[in-house]
């Protein structure tokens, strides 16, 4: 974005132009005629701001697409004696700003001095539209394809005719497949049969758009009177094929949407598993450890701003370490007491959790905390026109899995994994083995903990971090491990991974509210008939 | 256990006013100063789920005492804060403000935030005659003697916003999503009535949404408003999302790539405060609708920040509506016990209604018989600086009305609490004050 808002690098794109509206030697207009087309966008009206921008894009100056990616930016301001700047970055209260008109750099300027050039939706629109019509010919290829992401649908008779020399010139295989359909969109709607060639099978809502149009019959065929049926006829077979790529493509984002929410789950219930499931302690303070996981993301990145990226990375070993011992602490401060008292763990642990949030909310705010998700972390990858998926979400699918996979391997093949295994299957057997049962309850807990604090490191890019965050996932956790079946990792990663797909194929059609409650439901008849979850423990020791 | 223990600091650093202001004043007016300091309650939750929003409002009202106490306090009496939690549990609410009128005889009470919390107060204050306050856009059909709504009725917020979708960005399609509780849904459904009958907007151009509290799992709705603006006609969301849902929201439009240039989301229940919990960069075109936003530029709201920013001391502390709403009221109630030359409630009752003063958007709130006040209506567009850029306003205020006139059951009623009518729900096709039958047809529409 920075350098969109200087006018030189792009005196290098306009210069490649190669139509002869604007030709390789596009001049400069003088500054007089300069200021005054900038002068005409320093006015209250919208629309004589929409006109004042059809005129920059008419000067064919070199330094226009600075400006007009400057004014959609809001960069572009006014200073209090009527010169035109653009400011390069407006963080802090102290901008550093340039000259619009030679590009000067101008040292800093407080935002009091200076009057920004308001822009609304519709002008956003046309600038976006003005901005991909100048990169078409820009030398990068990645404006190229910005570029004529942005034509689809966008084409119109004055465009039309230089579009089909660029298609033939163009390089680059995407862009000219983008560019030759939205071609073909404006055939289409001028009512040329064979556009729909070039459209069939694409994806792009754009696309549907225009052959929904044209199947319906709007569009008048431009070949003979008889041939407008033939028009609407093959729109309509082109259009069927496309609804079919879609429906399967719905199919995979819902399954793609119930997996993300699934490992949500699995996140906030395998630390859970590892409390309740293995060691049977009904701690209510797991949400808050969730919490303190969240709030840990947050401090880091407090503690090394500009760097959220790095500081998510170094929140994933912290988090594990401050609910890990805040685990500890909870164990050995509370829990070892109440041994074998479930109620009274329940009511303890419950106790805990409301200090827990008070406490986040006295020490730090009762306000919900920022915490800023990572460049490489926003935004989606697009698998088709139609299906894109969300990166935030993959990552923290990807994490879910992989931190399961650790969990496992500690379980199956450690010293502390067999010795949690022995202690729970027989704790009097285990102690007369010569196994420290206390030091193995408190390292488990501590391992659950720290698991609860990686979850709340993940979901802290997804949900809010406030004193509340724990609270809204302690109920799913116990569902989900109650119905994977109480002490099996496994059963929790399955439990957790298909009520999310249930959840999210149930919401389209029953509503977020009533989708919760049909799982609740579904959840309460499936124990009364397997009590002990879908992978219950096997064995004596299960029975005792 | 937090009622007694809030109220602490306030006092002390009134004391410290008031000497001083004593000591200004001087011997004129020694035995006034020496007066009872006239009590005023503050009912806000400053912990549970509304602290997010709420607490700010409790500073604000502090910070309006505090100012009114530099000027020598009003009726040569000085101020007095009463702080009680109320800790965003609705029960709890009424046990607090009877606390507050009999126990702490306070004169006058701002507060409250949710509508559902405004229904639980509110016979608490008809029964013991106090006066409240209230900042906050609500969905309207109610009018009590004992309250009065600084912030927006239906008429000053919601339907202006559609008109302006309708109007300046030709939209023809509407994605109405809303968190499941009373605002929204009444919201929605007088918007509902008005784009049908008004606009003739087709069934299926209509989508309805209700998500739960604290929804975090936005990505099937946001993928279904995708597909909804899809089909070619111009849709834009009205969102009447509420708390911090709306984080998550905003970030999973984001991240789907939902432009505001393509489906703007218009959303009432979305400030400053909220957004500055989020990164606008992507937001930045999506649209609310307020009376009042940080960056309108008068001298009156630069003023008022400053005095904001320096009386929380942090830089990037933010004002919103309802602070303005508080703003206005707090003047008007000020004005009123002026007038009445007493803070008794039956008097600042009578007088209030009438009373002009200015708001923070360069021009005046008048207080209507229907205790609304008068608002322009604003809708900004989010920049990325978590401001609004104001992109369109009605050319003059627009009285609040307290019954939509696009409900059945409630498109007769009106409220006038002067005398001689004094009634909140009068039924002109009748021509009587129609008691709870009105209101009971309305909520049995809307319970439909």
């Amino acid at each position: 974005m920075a350098d969109g808002s200087r006018p030189c690098p792009h005196a290098r794109t306009w210069s490649t132009l190669a139509t002869p509206a604007s030709a390789q030697d596009a001049e400069r207009s003088d500054d007089t005629t300069a200021q005054a087309l900038l002068a005409a966008l320093d006015v209250s009206s919208f629309a004589a701001k929409g006109e004042a921008i059809e005129a920059i894009v008419r000067s064919d100056d070199p330094r226009a697409r600075g400006w007009l990616q400057a004014l959609l930016d809001g960069r572009l301001q006014r200073t209090d004696d009527g010169r035109f700047v653009v400011v390069l970055d407006n963080a802090g209260r102290q901008w550093p700003v340039e000259d619009a008109l030679t590009g000067e750099a101008l040292g800093e300027m407080s935002r009091r001095d200076l009057d920004r050039i308001g822009i609304n939706n519709a002008l956003r629109n046309q600038l976006r539209s003005a901005i991909a019509v100048v990169d078409l010919y820009a030398a990068d290829v990645g404006l190229r394809r910005a570029s004529a992401e942005r034509l689809l649908g966008e084409v119109d008779g004055d465009l039309a005719g230089p579009l089909a020399e660029v298609i033939e010139a163009e390089p680059d295989a995407r862009v000219k497949e983008r560019l030759l359909q939205a071609l073909a969109i404006y055939r289409l709607e001028q009512g040329e049969v064979e556009a729909i060639d070039d459209l069939r099978g694409s994806l792009h809502p754009r696309v549907r758009v225009a052959l929904a149009r044209a199947a319906s019959g709007a569009v008048e065929s431009r070949a003979a009177a008889d041939d407008g049926p033939v028009l609407a006829e093959e729109a309509r077979r082109a259009l069927s094929g496309i609804e079919q790529k879609l429906k399967v493509n719905r199919a995979v984002e819902t399954l793609y949407f119930g997996l993300s929410l699934g490992s949500v789950l699995v996140l906030a219930a395998i630390g859970l598993a590892i409390t309740f499931g293995v060691m049977g302690v009904i701690n209510m303070a797991h949400g808050e450890l969730i919490m303190l996981g969240a709030y840990t993301t947050w401090a880091m990145q407090q503690w090394l701003p500009g760097q959220p990226g790095l500081a998510l990375i170094l929140a994933i070993p912290a988090g594990f370490l401050v609910a890990a011992l805040a685990g500890i602490a909870i164990e050995r401060g509370v829990i070892q007491f109440l041994k074998g008292r479930p109620l009274e763990t329940l009511l303890a642990t419950f106790g805990i959790s409301l200090i827990l949030q008070q406490l986040v909310r006295t020490v730090i705010s009762p306000l919900n905390r920022t915490v800023v998700t990572p460049e490489w972390m926003s935004g989606s990858i697009a698998i088709n026109d139609a299906l894109s998926l969300t990166l935030n979400r993959m990552v923290v699918l990807g994490f879910a899995l992989v931190m399961f996979a650790a969990l496992i391997l500690i379980m199956r093949r450690t010293r502390l994994g067999l010795e949690v295994r022995a202690v729970t299957q027989n704790r009097a057997m285990a102690r007369s083995m010569g196994i420290r049962a206390t030091r193995v309850d408190i390292l488990t807990f501590a391992l659950g903990s720290g698991v609860a604090g990686l979850a709340g490191v993940a979901l802290s890019q997804l949900t809010n971090v406030g004193p509340n965050l724990g609270q809204n996932y302690i109920i799913d956790s116990f569902m989900v491990v109650v119905f994977g079946g109480v002490g099996n990792l496994w059963g929790t990663l399955v439990a957790g991974l298909s009520l999310g797909v249930i959840n999210q194929v149930l919401e389209p059609w029953a509503g977020a509210v009533m989708a919760k409650i049909i799982v609740l439901v579904f959840i309460i008849l499936f124990i009364q008939k397997r009590p002990r979850g879908l992978f219950p423990q096997k064995g004596r020791a299960a029975e005792g | 256990m937090n009622a007694s223990r809030r109220i602490m600091p306030f006092p002390l650093r009134s004391g410290v006013a008031a000497l001083l202001s004593a000591v200004a004043l001087g011997a004129t007016s020694p035995a006034l100063a020496q007066e009872d300091p006239i009590k005023v309650g503050i009912l806000h939750s400053l912990s549970g789920t509304m602290a997010i929003s709420e607490s700010a409002l409790k500073d604000a009202v502090e910070m309006l005492i505090e100012q009114q106490n530099e000027q020598g306090g009003l009726l040569g009496r000085q101020l007095e804060a009463v702080v009680v939690d109320p800790a965003s549990n609705w029960p709890l609410f009424a046990e607090r403000a009877r606390e507050l009128l009999e126990q702490h005889e306070v004169d006058v009470v701002f507060g409250n935030w949710t509508s559902v919390s405004r229904k639980a107060v509110l016979p608490v204050f008809e029964e013991l005659n106090g006066l409240l306050f209230y900042p906050v856009q609500y969905e309207g059909e109610e009018s009590s003697e004992n309250v009065f709504y600084t912030g927006a009725a239906p008429n000053q917020q919601a339907i202006p916003a559609v008109e302006y979708l309708l109007n300046e960005v030709g939209v023809e399609r509407f994605a109405l999503l809303g968190t499941d509780y009373v605002y929204p849904r009444t919201t929605n459904r007088i918007l509902e009535a008005f784009l049908k009958e008004e606009h003739g907007i087709a069934d299926e151009d209509i989508m309805i949404n209700y998500t739960p509290f604290g929804h975090s799992d936005w990505q099937n709705i946001v993928a279904e408003v995708r597909r909804f603006g899809s089909e070619g006609k111009k849709t834009a969301v009205v969102s009447t999302i509420n708390g911090d849902a709306n984080v998550p929201f905003y970030r999973e439009l984001a991240n789907q790539g939902i432009d505001a240039a393509d489906i703007p989301v218009i959303a009432f229940s979305v400030g400053e405060q909220e957004l500055s919990g989020i990164d606008t960069g992507p937001l930045v075109g999506h649209l609310a609708a307020w009376n009042y936003f940080m960056s309108v530029d008068t001298d009156a709201n630069y003023d008022f920040i400053d005095a904001w920013i320096d009386y929380t001391g942090d830089e990037e502390a933010v004002t919103n509506d309802p602070m303005e709403a508080h703003y206005i009221g707090f003047n008007m109630w000020a004005e009123a016990v002026r007038k009445a030359g007493t803070t008794d409630v039956d008097a600042v009752k009578e007088a209030i209604i009438g009373v002009t003063v200015p708001n923070l958007t360069g021009g005046y709130a008048a207080m209507m018989p229907n205790h609304h006040i008068t608002k322009p209506v604003l809708i900004g567009e989010v920049q990325d600086n978590g401001q609004f850029d104001i992109v369109w306003q009605t050319p003059s205020t627009v009285a609040g009305d307290a019954w939509s006139d696009y409900l059945p059951g409630s498109r007769d009623l009106i409220a006038d609490w002067r005398k001689p009518m004094e009634c909140g729900n009068f039924n002109v096709a009748n021509g009587r004050c129609g008691g709870s039958t009105a209101a009971e047809e309305a909520e049995a529409a809307l319970a439909e």
